[in-house]
This record gives C-alpha cells, structure tokens and sequence, in this order.
C-alpha cells in the first residue's frame, strides 16, 4: 500500500520508536518566539540544561510588539522581549529582533527566509504553526513544555495523527480566494471535525493556488481542530524557494528537488478519512459568530438559532449572537463595521497587501472607519513599500504600521474597544479575541478592503468604481 | 512534574462546548514570564458576570471542571492548563478537547478525562445535584465511567515523570539519527 505524504514525513523522522511508547519525532526547524518561550528557557536554566541544535533554531518577536510609533510599551511587554534577547544569548540561540530588518510573525518569516521545506518538521509554540504545511512539511504547534522538550532534545514524544484529505474540486468563482475556501471548509468540517487529524489539502484547486493562498489554507487548519495541515509540493513550491537565504544552492538544490518530488502522496494511500468539496458554488465568507466555523456567504444573513437541530449548537448561537449583538435574519452586508484590520499569519503577506491595494486605490476609507495595516514580516512592508502599496493605503486612510502580530490577538496596544465591530483577515474571532468586548467577523483581504470602503461588509464588485 | 493519582471532589460544570484558550486566560497575562499564578485571571472576562457557572457558591473548592466538547481549542498557549491548574482543579471531564490543550495538559499534571457526551452529562447531572466525583487515575475512572488514557501517558502522571528526562536518556537513538541524516537547514548560516 502506498504511503500519503503526511506519513513520509512522519516515518522519515521517527528518531527512535519502541512498543508501548509514542515516537520519537526529530524536529527540522525550531522557531521561538517571546510569548511562549520564557518558562521554558528558564526550566532549562533550572536543570542545567543546554539547547541541543541552536543550528535548527531560530527566533524572532511577533506577538508582543508596538506597530507604530505612537504605541508606548508596558513595563511587562519590555520586560518578556528583555527575557527573549536574554535566552537567545546565553542559549546561543539566532535571533531576529525587532529592527533587525528580517523580523515579523514567525510564520509569515520561515517561509520568506526559505527555511520552511519540503518534507521537514517544524514546530512552534503557536497553533498556527500549521501555516508552514503549505511546502508539504509537518508543522505544528506546540505548548511550552514541550517548547522545552524541543530545545533540550530536538524531538518531540509524539503519537502518530489520523489523517484527512479534503480535495477541493470545481472552478473557483471570481472574487473567490483562499480565505473563502478555508472558511468555507471550516463551517463544514465545525471547530472540531479535524480534532486527531492531520489535513492534507488536495485536488486542481489546490494546485492552481499561489504559495501565499496555500499557506493561508493551511494556517487555518488549527481552526478546524486540526494540529497541521499540509499540501503537496510542486513547481509552485520550488519557484517560490528557489534563490531564498535558506534554500539549497547549486548541485544541493536539484538534489533536493529531486528528493521532495518523491514526497506527494502515492496514488493508492489510504487516508482514515476523505472529504470532497466541489468550490464552483463558494461565495465571499464572512464569519457571524464567535468562532470560525460559524459562517456565512457575505451575500447571506445572520442564521437564526432556531435553525441548528442540535441543542448544543443553538444554544452556542444564541450566545454568540449575543456577544456579537446580531439579529437573526440580518443581510450581512448591512452589517456596518467600525474597524478593519488587514494583517495576521494568515493573510499579510505580499500578495495579500496587493490584492486589498487593488482595492483601496482611488478610494477612501469610509468616515466611521479606523482601518489598519500590519505587514507580516519587516521584509514584507519593504516589498510592499518599493512597489508603492504603503502609499495607496496611507492615501486612502489607511494606517501603515509595523511588523508584527497586532491586532490578530491584541497583546500589543492595537485593540479593539468594547463593542466595538471589526473586519479582521484574521483567523480566530472568539470572544474578546481583538480586545475585551470587541466584535471580530473573518473575512479576506478583499473584503476586508472593500468594507472600510464601503463601511459596511461589502464585496469589491459592489463598490462605485474608483 | 507534578504527580497525579486520584482525586474526590465536588464537580464545576460548564455545560458549553468549544470553550477556547482566549477565554480561559486572555491574552493580556501572557506577558508575564512566569510558570505561577495565573490562577486568578482564570476565565477572565466570564467571571465578571455573577450568573456565571464557576461564580456559584457549589462551584468553590471543586477540583474537578465537567464541561463540553472540544474544550481548549484555539491557540497553543500553556497558560490555559497553567490558570486551570493553579486556580485548583486537577481534572477535567469533557467528551473531547483541543488536541495541543490536551497535550499541554498531561505535560503539567492536569489530567483530561474524554469520556463519551452521555456520560459527561450523567456525571454533570451528579454533580449538579451536590454528589462528589471521583477521578482515579490508576483505575482510569471518572465517577465510575472508565476512561482511556494510554499507558504511557498514565505511568508518566502517576509517577510525576520528567520526560525531557527521560528523552535524554534516549541519546545513543538521538545521536544515531542524527549521524544518518543531514539538517534541511541551518538557521546559523543564512
């Protein structure tokens, strides 16, 4: 029987496997960043412990850091990015610190570095670890006991996943990305459906994608209860790697070629689960509620409780609807929003800044909207700003920030005031996510741009032409 | 880490399901660069309603936490097993859990019982009515319901087991592997 993708990484990293006992996983790329990774540097301290592979580690500050110059930081803040320059020191771990010209969100930075390959392990202590799954690695995200348990030994005792293909099939409709498409799984699959699975993400729409639209699909496979989500490399993957500080040079480059062309899944592997999901019919999503699966077409209404038949489900959508301060029955697209947020691992990459510019240009942000941007990674906003992205959306009303994780989770001082509404590209618009009382709806970059346009959630194609 | 064998307490119930890691600890006591005393910022934000369910007077002192499924999903944060833990609750009883809460949990000694949903609901019925539960660990039971956990994960909580410990013990198979395959990458080197 053939062997799927997932289970060629798995198997090529088993560093020792024993009866009765989970594997253990060798870990390719460590990536550390400031949140997660104190307690665990300061265990090792404890126990007289080194870091194993500083070589296989690299760390960078995301989470925590002001985007702009108007943002003061707190004595706490100061205090765990000092922790993190600190670790990195004395572990002798490399780091990107903030104003290093190569820092940003640990998964918007692996990939852009080259780092993220074909066939590696990778682990982070961030759920959405999973992002870097794109390349056709097995990322993931990981607590920080186990961040310890990385840098002490380069492995993870691991317990082999299920895995779940779902293929995605049809023709893509315009105004259509992969935000939607993700979006759209997730409401079908619910929060836990890939609970012990490993995705793998399959089939021509797949294929068609650009690396950035793979790596927003598999960044949000955690959404969906899934630990990592993965997708087949191809000459898309080798296009975008090629000539990146990480990858091969020279001879070692076709080498490598060679070697991830033999990791797609062999077409007689069996997978615990498969899902189909013919694209053709996917509209723009937005999401209504307070977590991923609860969404809708951005041309639908806010569902009435009374629709779900299981009492769980109802009762959590009456509550939702509650937190979100929704009507059943309401056209989304009369929701007025009062804040837009374009950033996040999920989508605030190149092509994400491009697509929402494309948008925004000629046009201005509707006068009760505050809309940001927030680049990925440093090298993003320089991209962005050779090819003249930062000065559309500043003309447009846009602020233009800084690298970093920002109002994804809002540990900076980019936060959401209570009640206030906001479009985020985000990925998680659980209660209080963006700010205590704040009011998340998911959405793409396009729609994302066309509703601090419009001031309301709205699709491009129904703006006034610019 | 910390030992676990058995517990017999009073039960809280938190009869929702999806109950994510933002809400267990928000992300502003993820600053602080200790393992310790998040415990009172648990559940922050609910915790400000009275009618809240670990607010009522049968709730304090309870050491066991019965709730919905897919608890602790959402991000990665080890804070949220570190609040639970450090608020006082040793177990937590639901019909399923996030997969990287789950295993942050076991890491620190907070044991998560996945039982099937009608029995997570007939032991909340108990403990709604006052009954105290018992979660034996070397039995693997939670109010009589047996519960699976794999033999390793138990005999690691039972004995209060360092595993990264015990992971070095491993260092001829670490080496060994690391001898026959060459790093993708060296972050030392771009």
């Amino acid at each position: 029987m053939g062997l799927t993708l997932f289970d060629k990484v798995w198997e090529s990293h088993v560093a020792r496997r024993a009866e009765g006992l989970p594997d253990l996983l060798y870990v390719d790329l460590h990536l550390v960043h400031e949140v997660t990774s104190p307690q665990a540097f300061e265990s090792l301290r404890l126990a007289g412990r080194r870091v194993r592979r500083p070589d296989l580690t690299l760390a960078t500050m995301d989470h925590n850091v002001a985007t702009g110059d108007d943002t003061p930081m707190d004595p706490l803040s100061e205090q765990q990015l000092a922790a993190l320059a600190r670790n990195c020191e004395e572990f002798g771990v490399p780091l990107y610190a903030t104003g290093s010209g190569r820092e940003g969100i640990v998964h918007v930075i692996g990939p852009e570095l080259g780092l993220s390959q074909p066939g590696m392990t990778i682990v982070c202590g961030d759920s959405h670890t999973s992002t870097h799954g794109a390349f056709g690695a097995l990322a993931f995200g990981i607590g920080t006991s186990e961040v310890e348990h990385v840098l002490a030994t380069q492995t993870l005792q691991q317990r082999k996943p299920r895995s779940l293909r779902i293929s995605f099939v049809g023709e893509l409709p315009d105004g259509v990305g992969a935000k939607d498409i993700v979006l759209n799984a997730i409401g079908r699959l619910g929060v836990d459906g890939g609970v012990g699975h490993v995705i793998e993400y399959a089939g021509p729409v797949i294929e068609g994608l650009s690396m950035e639209g793979r790596l927003t699909i598999c960044n949000m496979s955690i959404e969906a209860g899934a630990r990592a989500g993965l997708i087949a490399p191809d000459d898309v993957t080798f296009r975008y790697l090629e000539g990146r500080p990480g990858a091969p040079k020279g001879a070692d480059w076709d080498a490598a070629v060679e070697h991830w062309r033999e990791l797609p899944t062999d077409p007689d592997a069996v997978f615990d689960r498969e899902l189909e999901i013919d694209v053709s019919e996917i509209r723009p999503q937005v999401t209504w509620g307070t977590n991923p699966g609860m969404v809708v077409p951005l041309d639908g209404v806010v569902p009435d409780p009374d629709d779900f038949d299981d009492a769980d489900a109802r009762a959590a959508a009456e509550r939702a609807l509650a937190y979100m301060a929704l009507e059943p029955g309401t056209p989304i697209q009369e929701i007025a929003v009062d804040r837009v947020f374009i950033g996040s691992c999920t989508n605030s990459r190149i092509e994400d800044l491009r697509a929402a510019a494309a948008v925004v240009q000629g046009r201005h942000v509707h006068a009760s909207v505050r809309a940001m941007v927030v680049p990925g990674s440093a090298q993003v906003k320089r991209q962005a700003e050779s090819e003249g992205l930062d000065r559309i959306f500043i003309d447009a009303g846009f602020e233009w920030r800084r690298a970093g994780c920002s109002m994804c989770l809002g540990m900076n001082p980019d936060v959401l005031q209570p009640g206030e509404r906001c479009a985020s590209t985000s990925n998680r618009n659980f209660e209080g996510r963006q700010g205590a009382g704040g009011r998340t709806h998911l959405v793409s970059p396009t729609v994302a741009a066309a509703t601090a346009i419009a001031g309301h959630f709205s699709d491009v194609r129904d703006l006034v032409p610019a | 880490m910390k030992q676990f064998r058995t517990v017999t307490s009073r039960a809280a119930v938190l009869d929702r399901p999806d109950v994510d890691t933002d809400q267990i600890i928000p992300k502003q006591f993820l600053k602080r660069i200790e393992r310790t005393g998040f415990g009172e910022f648990l559940f922050f934000d609910w915790r400000k309603d009275p009618a809240f369910e670990l607010n009522q007077p049968e709730a304090q002192g309870a050491r066991i936490l019965i709730t919905g499924r897919n608890f602790g999903c959402g991000s990665s944060r080890e804070h949220a097993p570190w609040a639970l833990e450090d608020y006082g609750f040793d177990a937590i009883v639901a019909p399923s859990f996030g997969d990287i809460f789950r295993q942050n949990s076991l890491k620190i000694g907070l044991l998560p019982v996945t039982l099937p949903v009608e029995q997570v609901k007939k032991l909340a019925e108990r403990a709604n009515g006052g009954e105290e539960i018992t979660v034996d660990l070397e039995a693997r039971t939670a109010g009589g319901f047996p519960f699976e956990l794999d033999d390793h994960a138990r005999e690691c909580l039972l004995e209060g087991l360092d595993d990264v410990a015990l992971t070095l013990r491993e260092e001829d198979a670490l080496a060994a592997y690391e001898a026959s395959h060459t790093a993708p990458v060296s972050t030392l080197a771009i």
